[in-house]
C-alpha cells in the first residue's frame, strides 16, 4: 500500500498541470492533434488516481481542452468527483468544468443533487457561490424541482453576495421548473426592495426576463417599478426597468401616459447615452401603443426624433447606428416625422460600415412613397454596382425587391420600370437571391394582367441570352431566374411576337446543364409553346411552320428523355409521345390546335396566402385523428424516397383552378363581397385599389410608351430602368395637364364661379394614378374564413410554461416541494368548515366548462370584461397546471384535499391586485375606486392562512410585511394620482362604468358565471358604498364599512377624508368611543380611550383614505358608534384647532361577505332545515330587475346564485358564517323578497336595510 | 440575456469560451470560428454591434464586441440587453481583468483561463449580468484567492522550502503535497521554472506594445 502511494506520487511528479499542458500545446504546432491525444491518455490515467488533487488538475486540464473543441463528457463522473472535494480549489475547478461541458442529457447530473444541496446550505459562503454559478449552467428540470426550496431560502440569505447569486439562479429555475414561479415570486417581489444594491439589480434583472415573455402577468409590477425608476440612480437598474416598461406600455395605455413625464426628463437630464437611448426608445414604445389621443404626442415625437438625429449624426459608429434601429422603430408609427430626415438616412447608406448602411436599408423600406419609389431604387442599383461583398449585395437586392413589393406594390406606378428593374438584377454574380427574383417575375407577370405582353417579351429576351446566366457555374444562384422566364413565356404565349424562336431558344441542348427542376418548367412550357404555335397556324393554308414546330420537338426532346432527372425525363417522354402523334395527325391534313390548347387552358387566379389556414374546420372533424389505423413502425422509414420527388419542387408553382367553373366563381365572389360589405371588422381596399382589372379595361392608364424595345432588348445587360424614371414623370406631367384641362372643363360648364382655387401645387400622394393595377382584391379567400389572425407561439418556447398568474393567493398544493417535509405535509391540509365554500368548490370541472361557454359567447370589444375573460383564462390554466401536478406527483396526496380550497381563495384577491393597479394608474374618482381599494385593504389587513405556509420557517415573517409595504404603496399613490383627479373629468363616467361591471366581476367572482345575464342586459347606473359620516366647512368624511373575510370578529372602516377648504389639513386624529360589543383596534400600548393618528396630511383640495380595524362580538343587531375627528387648519396666517363629531353606522349588511354559492349547495342549504325563514314587500319598485339584483348584490354584498326570468336566489354570508339566503321575485313593480337565515335578528336587520335601500331610491 | 461570451485573438485563436446555452463542442467550434469570421473582417472604425450570426441566435440576437489590441471581446445578446450597457460591461470586464492579473495581456489569457472564468463568474452567471462594479468584483475574486491560498498555506509553508529546492533541482519529487504547491505556483510567477520562465518574460516583452495599446483602447473608448 505505501509502495503504490509512493509509486503514485512519483508518476505524478510527470503530471503536467494546465500550464504545461499549454506551453506544450503551443510547442507543438505541426502535431498539435496528437500531441493532445497523449495529453488525454495522460489525462485519463490520472484521472484513475485516488488523489483528488491530481484528478482536479486533470479536470482543470478538461477543461482546457473542451474549449478547444474536444469532447469531454467521457469525464463527466470524475467531474462530478471533483465537484464533491470538500476543499474549494478543486470544487471550483470541478464546478467550472461542469458548467462548460454538463447539459440536460448527461445522466451524472442527477448524482450531484445532494452534493450541490450541501454546497448550497455550506457555511462558506464561497462554496455556495460556487455552486449557485455553476447550477445556474446545467440546471435541469429534476434539479430545478429538488433544489427550488433550497434555493428560495437562499434569497434571504444574510449576506448579499449569496442573495444576488441565489436571486438570478431562480430564473433559470423557473425555466425548468415553471411551478416554483408563483410560489417562489412573493420573495423575489420583496427583493426587488432589497437594501443591497447588487440584489435588487439582479431582482429587477429576473422580473425584466421574465415580463418580457409574459409580460400582462406583471401589470401590477408597475407602480412598484415606476418607484424605482424615479428613485435608483444606478444607471443598470434604471436601462432594464425602461426596458420593461417598453414591454409593459403595449398592454396599458395608461401606464405609457404616466411615463412620458418621467422619462422625458430622463432624456433632457441623463448624460449617459445608454440611458438616453433606452428613455427614447420606451418613450417610442409609449407613443406606439397610446399612437392616437394625447395632444402632445407630436412633442414627444419631435424630441425623440431630434435626439436620435443627433445619435445619428454623432461620430461614434455605435450611436449611429442605434439611432437608425431606433428611427425604424418610430417610422412604423409615425412615418411622417423620420421621412423629414431622409438626407440624413440617404447619407447613412454611403457610410462605410457595413451595419449602419443595412439599418439605412431598413429605414428606406418605410419612407418610400409613389413619388420617390424610382428615385431611391435608382440610388439603391447604384450601391448594387459599387457593392463589394456578396452579402452586403443580396441584402441590397432583398431590400429593392422589398421595397417596391411592399403592401402588394403600392407604390409602384409602372410596372413596366419595375420588371426592367428585376430584368437587371438578374446581371448580379453569384447572389442567392435568383429565387426571390424569380417569384417577383412571375407574381407580377400574373398579378399585373397590363404587363404580360411586355413582361412576355423581356423574358423572350432573357430565355434568348440564357447562357449569359448559365455560363458559369459559380452564377447558379441567378439561374432560378429562367425558371420564371420559361414558364412566363409558355403560360402567356399568346402575347408573344415571335413564338418560333422563343420555343427554338428553349429547346437548346445547353438548357441540359441547367438544375432538374428548371429543365422540367422547359419542357413543359415548350409544350405549352407549341400549342400556342400551333393555334396560330391554324386557317393558314400553309402549314410549313406549324410542321417545323413539330419536328423541332421531335428533334430536340429525346435530350431531355434520358435527362437523370425523374420529373424532366417523364415530362419529356409523354410530351415526345404526344407531339409524335399529332406530327401524324398534321400529315392527315387533321385540325388538332383547339385539342391540344385544350391541355394548358384555364386561367390562373391568386390565392391570398393565408386561405388555406383560415378555412374553419368543420365540426366533428378531428384532423389529428388517424383514419386508418397508424401504420407499423417499419413503415416510417419507407417514407424516405418521397423527398426526392419534393425536394426539387420549386415552392412558387401555383395551383390550378380549373376544376371550378366560372360562374361558380363568380356567384362565390359576389357572395363574399356581400359578406365584406355587411362586416364592419372588414377592412375595404380603398377605392382606386378596388379598380379590378379586368372590369375596366384601363387603357388610358397604361401609358403609351415608345419604347425603341429591339434596341434595348437584345442586350439584356444593358440598363434600361432609368428611362422610366424619365418617362413616369412626362406620364404624369400629362396626366397633370389633362387633369387641369378637366378641371377648367368643369369650370366653365358649371360657371357656378366660385372662385375655388384647384391648383392644388406640388403633387400629392394620391394624384398619382398607377399605370397598371395589381390584382388584389379578387385574391381567392374560402368561404367562411375566419377574419382571426392570430400567430401562435412555438409550442416548444419555454417561457410558455411562465405564462403564470402571479397575483392569486398562493396554494397550499404550490408550495415548493422540501424532502425533509414531505411526510408532515400530508397531515397539513387546513380542515375548513364553511359547509358553503366546500361544497361550492366541489365542481370546477363544470366550472370552468362554463366558463369556456361565456367565453365564446360574448366577444365583447370592452376592455374591462377582456381583462376579466383573461383572469378566468388564467385560472383555469392554473387549474390545469395543478392537475398535472396532482397527476405528475403522486407521491404529495396532500394536493387533493388543498386545491379544493385554492378554488375559492382567489377572487377578491386577484380583484383586488387589478384593482390596485386601476388605481395607480387611473385618475378616476375617488368614491367608487377606494371602494376596491378598501377590497384590497380587507384582503390584506389579515395574513391569508391558505397563503405561504409552515414549510420554511423564515417563510413565514414575510407575509404581514409585504401587506405593510403594499400599504403605504397604495397611499402614497393615492395621493399622486388626486393631483391628477381633475384633469380628467371626462373620463369620469366612462370609469365609473368600467368600474360598475369590474364590480361584478371581481364582487360576483365566480357567480358571475351563474348570473353573467347581468352582464347582457342595459348597463347600471354608477353606485357607491361610501356614505357620509359628517362634514363641515373643512372637511367631508365618507365611510364604508366591510366584513373581514379571514377574522370572524372584525370589520374593516374605510374613511376618505375630503379638504374641502383652502388650508391645509394636518395632525389628524380619529377617536371613538367604544362599545362593549365594537371596539376600534388601537396599536398596542395605547389606552382604550386614545384616539388614533392618521398617518397623512391633506393639502386643499385633496382627499385620502385610512382604514381602521375594529372587533366586534355580537353581528346580529346593528349599531352606532359615536366618534369625534380632530384636526388643525393651518393657512399661511394661522392654524386653528377643529373638531368634528360623527356616529359610526355599523349596519347588519356590513358584516355580510359576499360569497359565491352553486346552485346545488345551495339547493342543499335551504334543505337542510336549519334555516328560519322571512320575508318582505317592497312596493314602487320602479327598476329593472337586473338593476335590482345588483343594487343588492352590490350594497348589501349578496351574490346571485341563480336567476330564472324575473326570479332570483341569492346568497351571502356573515363573517361569523351565518347563511342569508334570498329568494327575490318581481312582479309589476311588487318585488318580494323571502329569506332564510340561521339567525332569525340578523335576517330581520338585513331584511330591513334592503328595505330602506330600496326607499331611499 | 447574453447566449454566450467568447475571447480570441486576431488569428481566431480561443482563449475563452462561455456558451450559456448547452451547444455540441463541434458546434462551439463552428460558432467560434464563424464569429472570429463575421467580426475580423470589419474595420476598426465600425460600430461595435453586428447582427446575422447564422449558427447562434437569430434575428433576436445580435453580436456586440470590442476588439483590445490582439484580442476580440464579443458578446451574443438578445434584445432584453441594452447594447451599450454590453460595451460598458466588456470594458469592465477588461478592466477588471487588468487589475487582477496586473496589466493584462493575452498570455495571462492563454496560461489562466481558469482564472478568467471565475472572474467572468462573478461578472455575468447563467447568461445575465450578476455585477458591474468593479471593485466588488475584485473583491470577490481576491477573497476567493486568499481562500484558496489558505486551504493550502499550512503544508505550503511547511514544505515550501523543501519544495523549492527540490523543485529547482527538478529531481525528487516531495510526493503527497506536490500538486498542492504546484497549484500555489499558478498564482506566483516566480516560481516557474527558470527556463520557461524566461521564455515566458520574453514572450511579455513581445506583446509589451500591445499590452500598451490594449489599455490605450481601453481608456479611449471609456
Amino acid at each position: 500500500m505505501a509502495l503504490k502511494i509512493v509509486k503514485g506520487s512519483i508518476d505524478r511528479m510527470f503530471d503536467k498541470n494546465l500550464q504545461d499542458l499549454v506551453r506544450g500545446i503551443r510547442n507543438h504546432k505541426e502535431d498539435e492533434a496528437k500531441y493532445i491525444s497523449t495529453c488525454i491518455d495522460e489525462i485519463k490515467q490520472e484521472l484513475k488516481q485516488d488523489n483528488i488533487a491530481v484528478k482536479a488538475n486533470a479536470v482543470c486540464k478538461l477543461t482546457y481542452l473542451q474549449m478547444l473543441g474536444y469532447d469531454v463528457s467521457w469525464a463527466a463522473f470524475n467531474i462530478v468527483e471533483v465537484m464533491s472535494s470538500s476543499k474549494f480549489t478543486y470544487k471550483r475547478i470541478g464546478y467550472l468544468a461542469a458548467s462548460q461541458c454538463f447539459h440536460e442529457s448527461t445522466d451524472v447530473i442527477m448524482l450531484t443533487t445532494n452534493q450541490i444541496r450541501k454546497d448550497l446550505s455550506s457555511p462558506n459562503q464561497y462554496d455556495t457561490g460556487v455552486a449557485l454559478t455553476g447550477l445556474s449552467c446545467f440546471v435541469t428540470p429534476d434539479l430545478a424541482r429538488d433544489l427550488a426550496n433550497d434555493i428560495m431560502t437562499l434569497m434571504s440569505h444574510t449576506k448579499p453576495y449569496i442573495r444576488k447569486k441565489a436571486v438570478l439562479i431562480m430564473y433559470k429555475v423557473f425555466l425548468k421548473y415553471p411551478e416554483s414561479l408563483r410560489p417562489a415570486f412573493p420573495r423575489l417581489k420583496e427583493k426587488l426592495e432589497d437594501p443591497d444594491p447588487g440584489v435588487q439589480s439582479a431582482a429587477v434583472n429576473v422580473i425584466c426576463e421574465l415580463a418580457r415573455r409574459n409580460p400582462k402577468n406583471y401589470l401590477s409590477l408597475a407602480p412598484l417599478f415606476f418607484k424605482l425608476m424615479t428613485s435608483s440612480t444606478n444607471n443598470w437598474v434604471l436601462i432594464k426597468i425602461i426596458k420593461l416598461f417598453g414591454a409593459l406600455t403595449p398592454l396599458e395605455p395608461r401606464l405609457g401616459k404616466k411615463l412620458i413625464e418621467p422619462l422625458t426628463n430622463l432624456i433632457h437630464s441623463t448624460s449617459a447615452m445608454s440611458l438616453l437611448y433606452e428613455c427614447v426608445n420606451t418613450v417610442i414604445a409609449v407613443l406606439i401603443s397610446l399612437s392616437s389621443g394625447m395632444p402632445n404626442h407630436s412633442a414627444s415625437i419631435q424630441l425623440c426624433v431630434q435626439k436620435l438625429r443627433i445619435l445619428i449624426e454623432d461620430s461614434d459608429q455605435n450611436l449611429k447606428y442605434l439611432g437608425l434601429l431606433a428611427m425604424s422603430k418610430i417610422l412604423k408609427t409615425h412615418p411622417k416625422s423620420v421621412q423629414s430626415h431622409k438626407d440624413l438616412i440617404l447619407q447613412c447608406l454611403d457610410d462605410k460600415d457595413e451595419s449602419i448602411r443595412l439599418r439605412a436599408l431598413d429605414l428606406l423600406y418605410g419612407m418610400v412613397s409613389k413619388k420617390n419609389l424610382m428615385e431611391i431604387v435608382k440610388k439603391l442599383m447604384l450601391h448594387v454596382d459599387k457593392a463589394e461583398g456578396t452579402t452586403y449585395r443580396d441584402e441590397l437586392l432583398t431590400k429593392i425587391i422589398d421595397i417596391c413589393s411592399q403592401s402588394n406594390y403600392q407604390y409602384i406606378t409602372n410596372f413596366e420600370w419595375y420588371i426592367s428593374i428585376l430584368v437587371e438584377l438578374t446581371r448580379l454574380e453569384g447572389t442567392r437571391h435568383g429565387h426571390l427574383i424569380a417569384s417577383q417575375m412571375l407574381d407580377v407577370a400574373i398579378r399585373v394582367k397590363a404587363i404580360r405582353v411586355f413582361a412576355v417579351a423581356q423574358m423572350a429576351t432573357l430565355l434568348d441570352n440564357a447562357h449569359m446566366l448559365t455560363g458559369n457555374t459559380q452564377r447558379n444562384g441567378i439561374c432560378e431566374v429562367l425558371y420564371a422566364a420559361a414558364w412566363i413565356c409558355g403560360e402567356f404565349s399568346e402575347h408573344l411576337e415571335n413564338p418560333m424562336e422563343t420555343l427554338e431558344a428553349m429547346l437548346r441542348p445547353k438548357v441540359a446543364t441547367l438544375p432538374g427542376h428548371i429543365q422540367a418548367v422547359y419542357v413543359q412550357n415548350a409544350a405549352k409553346l407549341f400549342a400556342t404555335v400551333l393555334k396560330s397556324q391554324e386557317g393558314n393554308t400553309d402549314s410549313t411552320t406549324a410542321q417545323e414546330a413539330s419536328q423541332l420537338m421531335i428533334d430536340r426532346l429525346p435530350l431531355f428523355v434520358q435527362s437523370a432527372n425523374l420529373e424532366v425525363q417523364e415530362r419529356a417522354s409523354c410530351i415526345l409521345q404526344l407531339v409524335k402523334y399529332i406530327q401524324k395527325l398534321q400529315q392527315k391534313d387533321v385540325e388538332v390546335s383547339e385539342e391540344v390548347c385544350a391541355l394548358f387552358a384555364g386561367e390562373l387566379n391568386p390565392v391570398a396566402p393565408k386561405a388555406q389556414k383560415k378555412v374553419p374546420i368543420p365540426d366533428g372533424l378531428d384532423l389529428d385523428a388517424w383514419i386508418n389505423e397508424p401504420p407499423s413502425e417499419s413503415e416510417s422509414e419507407d417514407e424516405q424516397p418521397k423527398a426526392i420527388f419534393s425536394k426539387e419542387e420549386p415552392k412558387h408553382s401555383r395551383p390550378r383552378h380549373t376544376e371550378v367553373d366560372e360562374k361558380e366563381l363568380a356567384r362565390r365572389r359576389e357572395a363574399r363581397k356581400q359578406e365584406q360589405a355587411n362586416n364592419p371588422f372588414y377592412i375595404k381596399a380603398s377605392p382606386s385599389s378596388q379598380k379590378v382589372y379586368q372590369e375596366t379595361p384601363g387603357v388610358e392608364h397604361i401609358p403609351v410608351v415608345q419604347i425603341d424595345l429591339s434596341v434595348p432588348l437584345k442586350v439584356p445587360g444593358l440598363p434600361m430602368s432609368d428611362q422610366y424614371v424619365k418617362l413616369e414623370e412626362e406620364r404624369r406631367q400629362k396626366e397633370r395637364a389633362e387633369k387641369k384641362k378637366k378641371d377648367k372643363k368643369k369650370r366653365k360648364e358649371k360657371r357656378s364661379g366660385r372662385g375655388k382655387k384647384h391648383d392644388s401645387g406640388p403633387e400629392s400622394e394620391e394624384d398619382i394614378t398607377p399605370a397598371h393595377m395589381v390584382d388584389i382584391v379578387t385574391e381567392e379567400m374560402p368561404e367562411n374564413a375566419l377574419p382571426s389572425d392570430d400567430d401562435e407561439r412555438d409550442p416548444a418556447d419555454p417561457h410558455k410554461a411562465l405564462d403564470i398568474d402571479l397575483d392569486k393567493p398562493l396554494a397550499d398544493s404550490e408550495k415548493l416541494p422540501v424532502r425533509s417535509h414531505r411526510a408532515a405535509e400530508v397531515l397539513k391540509s387546513p380542515a375548513e368548515d364553511e359547509e358553503g365554500e366546500n361544497v361550492s368548490s366541489l365542481e370546477p370541472k363544470k366550472k370552468s366548462s362554463k366558463e369556456k361557454r361565456e367565453k365564446k359567447k360574448d366577444k365583447d370589444k370592452d376592455r374591462k370584461k377582456s381583462k376579466e375573460e383573461k383572469k378566468k383564462k388564467k385560472h383555469k390554466h392554473e387549474e390545469k397546471e395543478e392537475a398535472d401536478l396532482l397527476c405528475g406527483q403522486a407521491d404529495e396526496p396532500a394536493f387533493q384535499s388543498e386545491e379544493t380550497n385554492e378554488v375559492v381563495t382567489p377572487p377578491t384577491s386577484t380583484s383586488a391586485d387589478v384593482s390596485d393597479l386601476d388605481f395607480w394608474l387611473s385618475n378616476a374618482p375617488v368614491p367608487s375606486n377606494t371602494q376596491e381599494a378598501a377590497t384590497v385593504a380587507a384582503a390584506e389587513a389579515a395574513p391569508a392562512p391558505g397563503a405561504i405556509s409552515v414549510t420554511t420557517p423564515d417563510s413565514e415573517p414575510e407575509e404581514p410585511k409585504d401587506t405593510e409595504m403594499e400599504e403605504t404603496k397604495s397611499s402614497k399613490h393615492k395621493k399622486k394620482k388626486q393631483k391628477r383627479e381633475k384633469e380628467d373629468k371626462e373620463k369620469k363616467k366612462k370609469k365609473k362604468h368600467h368600474h360598475h361591471h369590474h364590480h361584478h366581476g371581481d364582487k360576483g367572482g365566480e357567480e358571475s358565471v351563474q348570473n353573467g345575464t347581468v352582464e347582457e342586459e342595459e348597463p347600471l347606473p354608477p353606485m357607491s358604498n361610501y356614505c357620509l359620516l359628517a362634514e363641515n366647512s373643512y372637511i367631508k368624511v365618507a365611510y364604508d364599512i366591510q366584513g373581514n373575510l379571514q377574522d370572524g370578529s372584525q370589520v374593516v372602516v374605510s374613511v376618505i377624508f375630503e379638504n374641502k377648504c383652502d388650508s391645509f389639513l394636518k395632525s389628524m386624529e380619529f377617536n371613538v368611543l367604544d362599545s362593549l360589543n365594537s371596539k376600534l383596534q388601537r396599536p398596542e400600548g395605547s389606552g382604550p380611550h386614545d384616539s388614533l393618528t392618521i398617518p397623512f396630511q391633506l393639502p386643499p383640495g385633496v382627499s385620502n383614505e385610512a382604514r381602521f380595524v375594529f372587533t366586534v362580538q355580537s353581528i346580529i343587531m346593528p349599531q352606532k358608534l359615536k366618534g369625534t375627528l380632530t384636526f388643525i387648519v393651518k393657512n399661511e396666517e394661522s392654524s386653528t384647532h377643529e373638531k368634528l363629531d360623527f356616529k359610526l353606522h355599523f349596519t347588519c349588511t356590513s358584516y355580510l361577505i359576499t360569497t359565491p354559492c352553486y346552485s346545488d349547495a345551495f339547493a342543499k342549504l335551504l334543505e337542510s332545515g336549519d334555516l328560519k325563514s322571512s320575508s318582505i314587500r317592497l312596493e314602487g319598485v320602479n327598476m329593472p330587475f337586473h338593476h335590482l339584483l345588483a343594487r343588492i348584490c352590490f350594497h348589501h354584498h349578496f351574490s346571485v346564485v341563480e336567476r330564472i326570468d324575473s326570479c332570483a336566489s341569492m346568497y351571502s354570508r356573515s363573517i361569523q358564517g351565518h347563511h342569508v339566503c334570498l329568494l327575490v321575485k318581481i312582479s309589476s313593480q311588487t318585488v318580494s323578497v323571502d329569506a332564510k337565515c340561521d339567525e332569525p335578528t340578523l335576517l330581520g336587520n338585513v331584511l330591513d336595510e334592503i328595505k330602506q335601500t330600496f326607499s331611499q331610491c | 440575456m447574453i447566449k454566450a461570451i467568447l475571447i480570441f485573438n486576431n488569428h481566431g485563436k480561443p482563449r475563452l469560451s462561455k456558451f450559456y446555452e448547452h451547444f455540441n463542442e463541434d458546434i462551439e467550434q463552428q460558432i467560434i470560428r464563424e464569429t472570429f469570421h463575421l467580426v475580423s473582417k470589419r474595420d476598426e472604425n465600425v460600430c461595435n454591434f453586428l447582427e446575422g450570426g447564422m449558427l447562434i441566435g437569430g434575428s433576436d440576437y445580435k453580436l456586440i464586441y470590442r476588439h483590445y489590441a490582439t484580442l476580440y471581446f464579443v458578446f451574443c445578446v438578445d434584445s432584453s440587453e441594452s447594447e451599450l450597457g454590453i460595451l460598458d460591461l466588456i470594458q469592465v470586464f477588461v478592466e477588471t481583468l487588468d487589475k487582477c492579473f496586473e496589466n493584462v495581456c493575452e498570455l495571462d489569457l492563454i496560461f489562466h483561463v481558469d482564472k478568467v472564468h471565475h472572474i467572468l463568474a462573478e461578472m455575468v452567471m447563467g447568461g445575465m449580468v450578476l455585477e458591474t462594479n468593479m471593485n466588488e468584483i475584485i473583491t470577490q475574486v481576491d477573497l476567493q484567492n486568499k481562500m484558496e491560498k489558505s486551504e493550502f498555506f499550512p503544508f505550503f509553508s511547511l514544505f515550501t522550502d523543501v519544495y523549492l529546492s527540490v523543485y529547482q533541482a527538478g529531481q525528487v519529487d516531495t510526493g503527497r503535497y506536490c500538486r498542492s504547491t504546484c497549484s500555489c505556483r499558478i498564482s506566483c510567477k516566480e516560481h516557474e521554472p527558470p527556463g520557461n520562465a524566461q521564455k515566458h518574460q520574453h514572450r511579455r516583452h513581445k506583446h509589451k506594445s500591445a499590452k500598451f495599446t490594449f489599455l490605450q483602447v481601453a481608456t479611449a473608448r471609456s
